[in-house]
């Protein structure tokens, strides 16, 4: 939660900073985020190789455990692809490139911003932000009306981490092994998705 | 862009294998945690200077905003509706 709002904190400032135009005009011109795009991807791949704890867990659990990220991948892609036909702005590679991020909003956005346009890259940060959030308060309802798998897939990547809490708690304590194992899985699949998205559609 | 796609995705793939490799070193698990910490708010606060100097953005903020939700009930309602199947057909026991 706390890491979150930080976060947000370095993009509203960043925002206010651009909006009062309260600059040196050389971070305007300047085109280094792909750099340090490069250093964050290489961070996070050693993140996810150095993470024993994840590798553990994906050892340990039944086959069948892979339906749950291959159901929110599919569900998440195809209900992302059906809404874009109400939106004229937005085409289905689009829609798709922003609903991979599975509630993943600082990769993904910075990934799209970079690879597509900064219009998309806010739009996806909005929405897998408001993802995280709905997660987070409608748990509940979720699990009641969609079963117990339901808060783990509304979650997608944050299952493992912001929304963790919430899921035990509606859908039981046996259900955190599958949760912290989806949001993995998703968190390893957006970097990912994202870019091949962007590229082939 | 191609070729940056697969640099990136590279990059990525070299960084798990130094990580594989690595193993279990705390202090430098925690230097990893830290820099990638920094990194995603310097992305983070790079957007956001971006989108500030963005008038498109800006004046449209209303309806990005109404994109935004659009998608993410999209894609929420249909990963629901897939982890209902999932559940139904695959993990819920008999009663």
């Amino acid at each position: 939660m706390k890491g979150s709002l930080i976060i947000l904190g370095f993009f509203i400032l960043g925002l206010i900073l651009g909006l009062t135009r309260f600059l040196p005009s050389s971070l305007l011109e300047g085109d280094f985020s792909i750099y340090a795009l490069y250093l964050l991807m290489f961070l996070v791949g050693i993140g996810i190789g150095t993470d024993r704890d994840s590798w553990k867990v994906i050892r340990q659990v039944n086959i069948k455990i892979v339906l749950v990220p291959l159901s929110v991948i599919v569900g998440s892609l195809i209900g992302v692809s059906a809404v874009s036909i109400l939106l004229s702005n937005i085409n289905f590679g689009e829609a798709m490139a922003v609903g991979a991020g599975f509630g993943y909003y600082s990769l993904s956005s910075v990934i799209i911003t970079e690879f597509h346009s900064e219009t998309l890259g806010v739009i996806a940060l909005l929405s897998n932000i408001i993802r995280e959030i709905l997660t987070l308060l409608a748990t509940p309802l979720f699990v009641k009306y969609f079963g117990k798998l339901a808060g783990i897939a509304s979650g997608g990547a944050t299952a493992m981490d912001t929304t963790m809490p919430i899921i035990v708690q509606y859908s039981g304590k046996e259900y955190a092994i599958i949760a912290v194992f989806s949001g993995i899985v998703l968190t390893i699949l957006v970097p990912v998705f994202v870019p091949l998205i962007l590229q082939f559609l | 862009m191609l070729t940056d796609i697969i640099i990136v995705l590279a990059i990525m793939i070299l960084g798990i294998g130094i990580g594989l490799y690595i193993g279990n070193r705390p202090k430098i698990i925690k230097v990893v945690g830290v820099l990638t910490s920094f990194s995603i708010f310097l992305l983070l606060f790079l957007l956001g200077i971006g989108v500030g100097t963005n008038d498109k953005i800006i004046n449209n903020l209303h309806s990005i905003g109404m994109q935004a939700l659009v998608l993410t009930v999209g894609a929420i309602l249909g990963s629901l509706v897939c982890a209902w199947a999932t559940y139904k057909f695959f993990f819920q026991k008999a009663k």
